[in-house]
């Protein structure tokens, strides 16, 4: 297990040096139309619509806590977290990562499949990015028909760093 | 690490906590050889195993040690505070080197001939005080030489056998020859004749059998030497005493191999698991509760009663007594005595007293900054004691016990107290709080002031205490373990801390309510009781200003608003069955047409515009009127009491508070989460910080209430009363502490029996007694009842209406001769009756005072009485009664608080003191008053619900003049006419 943080560290560490040949796998998932991807090595799991107990006076981006087979886990809902207007339909999907022992549940549009993405495709995020995206992205890969922004799931959960910055 | 060296270490560790604890008591008692061979052999194992394991340093420093103790074992040497403190000096090098070991896994550099030449230094000249002084100037030189030689003949072999064997027996050897080495050292030649042996011993082939040989060998040759030089006895009377302990020691050895060291991770690991266990078995049994009949039952239930046990075992391996907290205490509080040059004697009570191991690690450090604090500010220096009329030696007394799942903890001191002044003076200097503000507090609130950051009291600062890291740490660390810490002090008297704390923190068992439709977990530790406020009962949430408030058995209680607290407000847009219903994105939802950043409120305006058609309830809940039908958490923080309205209470459940993650660590009115028996996440209140959010710092009048029954003295007090109305409309009124509750009772439950009207009431069959006789109940609808209770008897009486509770000084202005009456007084404006509760109970149970109520309306004139009485009840049934008889009457609830007055300068005629009391009882208190005190003159008489011819002899012989039932009042009256009639008489 710890190995295999290492290894996604390492990789990311990898994917913003942005030089890299080898493939790199992803679970890739839509916030608001766009295709974003987390390394597949940090991800726990995958959740469909599960019962959230709503924490009062918590940032609104989270959206409250569940019982995944015995761990609480808390959830966030990553289109608040990313400044985005909440989304309008009520199924969404969940992607269950750790971050410093702790269990999130990403909540996203829809999950999509795992992709094996070659490094050779990664760019360092443009330096015209939204800045709210920019924040928590490492960089970009092209895609055939389009971009898939890579998430820094450690950023997104890391809130020591925002409050320290 | 080394499985030896750490085996070594935790053990070692052990024992020098034990000798810590043993020499204090050592010093305290000098002559117990027992302890005294206890403390060498401790001393002495650390010096075995030291060489054993090849660590010369450590070895050295416990051998010097243990010189000083043999001699004083021999007796040669006194126990006296310098050789302790010498001794506890050496045990904290060797810590200070084990410490050392432990971090770099290697004897640290250096030596230590400094300590080891002044324990060696001591070692001879304590010998020769003891000694003769011819004896010793021989022995002296000769021990030196002999000295070396040891260390040389021990370290020689070693070498020599360099096997693990060899190294075993030599091990044995030296203890064997430590047995007999008390009168070796008085004869030089036996010693160095010893030590050539053990090197021949040993490095020959060191066969364990040969250890008790050798020592058997050198025995009779050291006996024989010492005898002439020393007519005495002693060293052979030394050693029969030491060998006993050493057989114990063998014994204990067995029984410690009975028990097994276990990594603490290990424990906690499992504790884990067993609280999974429970979540999950209670999930199951939740299940199972749904379904009507289902096979899983038989299984269910066997699992269920194996997980208890399970749980119960697992906690039970974690349970520690919280004498293990306090080993260190009477080391430290020595210390401080010499360092303060005080007295203090430590009485430390309950310590078997059994909690988790993690609380206990957790209280550690808190309490024993408390114990110091105590003795460092808390007592007074021994010639300031004596000018206060105490004894020189000052004591703090730590007290443990359980109450209802709870472990509490006293911390006591008969010091001076904590000063308001100097409290006050502190804060204006340090800013903590303005003068303006310390003007409206009470001196309870003000004490509190002590639990605030940056304030310590002590005027300067000693090497002990007073670095600033006070009481508000400590407060700190007991809350983070969910517990409370109270405190109650009286200038010139002592300062009390009373710590209450769970028994686990693993798991609690926690009240689970709901709100705005979200349920949450309140920890049963600090819910004192619930109660339910709609219009249709008597408790009614009043407002002031908008600011909600609960009359409380005759006390206000702040109340506040779980609702308004978390912001849940309006934006549960749904009702709870949905919400229940709904999957996660309900709340999302709710929040949808609002951008991230605004408040939730926005969002739930529009919701229920959408909803507001169905949502009725929802409607009701905007308004005041939410409050129709609400439940309140009474909450107990410290001293601080305070309600918490939420809108329903399910039942208690048992529950593993889990951390709640980092992002929300900052929310102080959580102190957890956790996932109940349904499998739901539920947040875990936090009452400290719900009180800490309302602006409150555990300061509050709760205590007030305490101090002022203490005082129920002061004349013309205002008593509350609750006035009624009975049969006709003339409004009747009774005080209100005699009132234990106000019910009201379904008259189809009411029964006949035995000539009166009964009914069943909290287990027990009620009498219920009518104000008339003849009066008929009516056979249905509801009817209220003023319940009456003293010691297991309860008694209802019907009424017709409660009109209103008058806080007035009850001033009978009218004496009345019906029976049932004690008379008219004017209250609230009104002539109302006052009615004689006493009378009533007679009516309930014949028993409950032996006589029918007299006429007797002897005038009093005014005299002034003091009744000390610990049962309020008693107080206020004689009261009033005395009141009328034309007595001046002064209340105090004990002995103690009657000394008080006394000391206040108080005078009375006549004292009417009870027998059975708590702390002083009434015989004490009669002798103490007569023969030591301002009132060695006024006339006592006793008080008793028993009376018999020893007793009443008794009472004569302690200083009562007459000695009378507790229920006969009529003796009583008449006792009190005739007592002050011989007064006059006589003067």
């Amino acid at each position: 297990m710890s190995n295999g943080e290492q290894n996604s560290a390492e990789t990311e560490q990898g994917a913003e040096d942005g030089a890299f040949a080898e493939t790199e796998d992803f679970v890739t998932f839509v916030i608001a139309d766009q295709l974003f991807g987390i390394p597949v090595l940090k991800v726990q799991d995958v959740l469909s619509a599960h019962n959230i107990t709503r924490i009062p006076l918590a940032p609104p981006e989270i959206a409250g806590s569940l019982n995944l087979r015995g761990r609480i886990v808390t959830a966030m809902d990553v289109r608040l977290r990313l400044g985005l207007p909440s989304r309008r339909e009520s199924v969404s999907m969940s992607i269950v990562a750790e971050h410093d022992g702790e269990l999130y549940s990403l909540m996203v549009d829809s999950v999509g499949e795992v992709l094996a993405l070659d490094g050779s495709a990664f760019e360092r995020n443009p330096p015209t990015l939204d800045p709210k995206i920019r924040d928590y992205s490492v960089g970009i890969y092209r895609l055939d028909d389009k971009l898939l922004v890579v998430l820094d799931v450690n950023r997104l959960l890391d809130y020591e760093r925002v409050q320290a910055a | 690490m080394d499985d030896l060296l750490s085996e070594f270490l935790t053990e070692t560790n052990e024992s020098l906590a034990e000798l810590d604890v043993e020499l204090v008591q050592l010093e305290q008692n000098p002559n117990d050889q027992e302890l005294l061979g206890n403390i060498f052999r401790l001393m002495h194992t650390i010096k075995g195993t030291c060489g054993f394991l090849g660590l010369p340093r450590l070895e050295s420093v416990a051998h010097a040690g243990e010189n000083v103790l043999g001699k004083v074992r021999d007796g040669e040497i006194e126990v006296t505070p310098e050789a302790v403190t010498l001794i506890l000096e050496s045990i904290d090098q060797i810590r200070v080197l084990l410490e050392q070991l432990e971090a770099t896994e290697a004897e640290p550099e250096g030596e230590d001939t400094d300590l080891i030449a002044r324990l060696n230094a001591f070692a001879d000249g304590g010998g020769a005080a003891a000694a003769t002084p011819a004896e010793e100037s021989a022995a002296a030189p000769a021990e030196a030489a002999a000295e070396p030689a040891e260390a040389d003949a021990a370290e020689a072999p070693g070498d020599a056998a360099g096997g693990d064997s060899g190294e075993v027996s030599l091990d044995e050897l030296e203890a064997a020859f430590q047995a007999a080495k008390g009168p070796e050292e008085l004869a030089a030649e036996a010693a160095a004749a010893e030590a050539d042996e053990k090197a021949e011993d040993a490095s020959a082939e060191a066969a364990p059998e040969e250890a008790p040989a050798a020592a058997a060998e050198s025995k009779p040759e050291a006996k024989a030497e010492p005898a002439p030089a020393k007519p005495a006895p002693a060293p052979a009377k030394a050693k029969a005493k030491e060998a006993a302990p050493a057989a114990d020691g063998k014994k204990e050895g067995s029984v410690a191999n009975q028990s097994l060291r276990v990594n603490v991770d290990v424990l906690e690991n499992l504790m884990t698991m067993v609280s999974e266990l429970v979540l999950t078995r209670n999930q199951l049994l939740q299940i199972l509760r749904s379904q009507s009949e289902s096979e899983f039952a038989a299984p269910l239930q066997r699992l269920n009663h194996v997980v208890s046990e399970l749980q119960e075992g697992v906690m039970a391996t974690r349970m520690q007594p919280i004498g293990n907290a306090w080993a260190k205490l009477p080391r430290i509080v020595r210390d401080l005595a010499h360092e303060l040059d005080k007295k203090i004697d430590l009485v430390m009570k309950g310590a078997e007293t059994e909690l988790d191991r993690q609380v206990l690690e957790l209280i550690k450090d808190p309490l024993t900054h408390m114990v110091r604090n105590s003795a460092d500010h808390g007592l007074e220096e021994p010639a300031d004691r004596l000018a206060a009329g105490k004894p020189e030696t000052g004591t703090v007394i730590l007290n443990a016990f359980h109450e209802g799942g709870h472990i509490i903890i006293e911390i006591s001191d008969d010091g001076k107290g904590l000063s308001s002044e100097k409290i006050k003076k502190k804060c204006i200097d340090n800013g903590l709080v303005t003068e303006a503000d310390l003007e409206t507090m009470t001196e309870q609130q003000i004490q509190q002031i002590i639990f605030k950051a940056g304030f310590s009291t002590a005027a300067e600062v000693t090497s002990v205490s007073g670095r600033g890291v006070g009481m508000d740490v400590v407060r700190t660390n007991i809350e983070k373990i969910g517990g409370t810490i109270e405190l109650t002090s009286v200038e010139g008297r002592g300062t009390k801390f009373v710590i209450k704390i769970p028994l686990t923190l693993a798991i609690v068992s926690a009240l689970i309510v709901e709100c705005a439709c979200e349920r949450f977990a309140i920890p049963q530790l600090s819910v004192v009781e619930l109660v339910r406020a709609s219009a249709h009962t008597e408790h009614t949430i009043e407002r002031i200003n908008d600011t909600p408030v609960l009359r409380l058995r005759n006390r206000l209680l702040p109340l506040v608003n779980l609702r308004d607290l978390l912001k849940l407000e309006k934006a549960a847009g749904l009702r709870c069955g949905e919400a229940a219903a709904e999957p996660v994105q309900a709340p999302v939802e709710v929040s949808a047409e609002a951008p991230a950043e605004a408040p939730a409120e926005t969002a739930a305006e529009q919701v229920p515009a959408a909803d507001a058609g169905e949502a009725d309830s929802q409607a009701a809940a905007a308004g005041p009127e939410e409050e129709d039908d609400v439940f309140v958490v009474v909450a107990q923080i410290g001293n601080y009491s305070m309600g918490i309205i939420v809108d329903r209470v399910f039942d208690t459940e048992e529950i593993v508070v889990k951390p709640v993650a980092p992002i929300l660590r900052d929310i102080q009115l959580f102190s957890g989460n956790t996932i109940l028996g349904d499998g739901s996440v539920v947040m875990i209140l936090d009452p400290n910080g719900i009180a800490a959010s309302t602006g409150e710092i555990s300061v509050v009048e709760g205590n007030e209430d305490a101090v002022k029954d203490r005082s129920t003295a002061s004349r013309g007090d205002s008593v509350a009363m609750l006035v009624f109305r009975a049969v006709d409309d003339t409004p009747k009124a009774v005080p209100l502490a005699l009132v234990a509750r106000l019910e009201e009772i379904d008259l189809a439950q009411v029964e006949f029996s035995n000539g009166q009207y009964v009914v069943q009431y909290r287990g027990q069959l009620m009498p219920l007694i009518l104000m008339e006789p003849g009066q008929q109940l009516e056979s249905e609808g509801r009817q209220p009842v003023l319940v009456f209770v003293d010691r297991n008897r309860t008694m209802g009486l019907v009424v017709k209406e409660i009109v209103d509770i008058v806080e007035d000084r009850m001033n009978i202005e009218l004496s009345s001769d019906r029976a049932g009456y004690i008379g008219t007084a004017v209250i609230g404006e009104k002539a109302t009756d006052v009615i004689d509760a006493g009378y009533y109970l007679t009516q309930a149970f014949h028993d409950w005072f032996a006589a029918e109520r007299g006429k007797s309306e002897e005038e009093g004139s005014g005299r002034r009485l003091l009744l000390v009485d610990d049962s309020p009840f008693f107080r206020n049934l004689l009261q009033p009664l005395l009141t009328v008889s034309g007595y001046e009457v002064v209340c105090a609830e004990s002995a103690d608080a009657a000394f008080e007055l006394c000391e206040a300068g108080e005078d009375f005629d006549v004292i009417i003191s009870d027998i059975e009391m708590p702390g002083m009882d009434g015989f004490e208190f009669a002798k103490k008053v007569t023969s030591d005190s301002r009132w060695a003159d006024v006339p006592m008489v006793a008080l008793s619900s028993f009376t018999n011819a020893s007793d009443l002899e008794r009472g004569r012989n302690a200083g009562f003049k007459d000695y009378v039932a507790k229920t006969d009042r009529d003796a009583l009256l008449n006792t009190l006419q005739d007592t002050l009639t011989d007064l006059r008489g006589a003067a």
